[in-house]
């Protein structure tokens, strides 16, 4: 029985796997690239560890089995925007069904400065405090 | 269950091969770059295969330094994109 579990998820994560580089391979644009591989890899390499903690069922394999499912899922979505940050500045090109691109008009590349779009007059005043800081 | 740990490992091959078509066509360098995130996780993947195929344990403490080597290499790949430099795309 544990044999049939372990090779289920065995398959499905190495089917993920495939599932991911095939979108990377075919997707038009880094950003759906991105969305592509980042969480069906993860999810690849989730199951294939859950298959060796089932298949040693030892409590030191096991936990470490869990740190490389933690270390996975706390780092593949700080990579993905630490890259997708960088390529938007950079400047890859989006692709051209894209329906909207929200940050461009609101940010500012050179300053790194985000509008809000809710700009009035009196919310650009600065009231400076009265008392010297010094 | 041999069987179905020489399957995976090459529907993993092929995953490798695909995406490193992606590393070669690639026309920028951040789809470079997240070509060799899916790469290095890919052979995390494969390792832990091969973990279950030996019988060894201790090839998990070889995945976890990998999965450590990919998600350094990308914050430092986006770091040097970013703060600029000779680029040659």
């Amino acid at each position: 029985m544990i044999d049939v579990i372990k090779g289920a998820m065995l398959l499905t994560g190495s089917s993920f796997m495939l599932l991911a580089a095939v979108g990377l391979l075919r997707l038009p644009d880094l950003l759906t690239r991105m969305h592509a591989t980042t969480k069906a890899a993860a999810l690849g390499v989730i199951l294939i560890m859950l298959a060796s903690a089932m298949h040693f069922a030892e409590v030191g394999v096991v936990a470490r089995s869990f740190a490389i499912i933690v270390f996975i899922l706390i780092t593949a979505p700080i990579a993905a925007h630490v890259i997708g940050r960088a390529g938007y500045f950079v400047g890859s090109r989006l692709w051209s069904g894209t329906v909207k691109d929200e940050l461009r008009p609101n940010y500012d590349p050179l300053t790194h400065e985000l509008k809000s779009g809710m700009e009035t007059q009196e919310n650009a005043k600065r009231y400076p405090r009265n008392t010297d800081p010094d | 269950m041999e069987t179905v740990i020489l399957i995976s490992q090459v529907i993993m091959g092929l995953a490798l091969v695909l995406t490193f078509v992606r590393v070669v066509r690639g026309p920028s360098l951040p789809d470079r770059v997240v070509a060799l995130e899916l790469f290095s996780t890919t052979v995390v993947g494969l390792v832990g295969v091969y973990a279950i195929q030996s019988g060894v344990s201790s090839f998990l403490d070889a995945a976890i330094v990998i999965a450590l080597m990919g998600f350094l290499a990308a914050i430092g790949f986006a770091r040097f994109l970013e703060r600029g430099g000779p680029r040659d795309d």
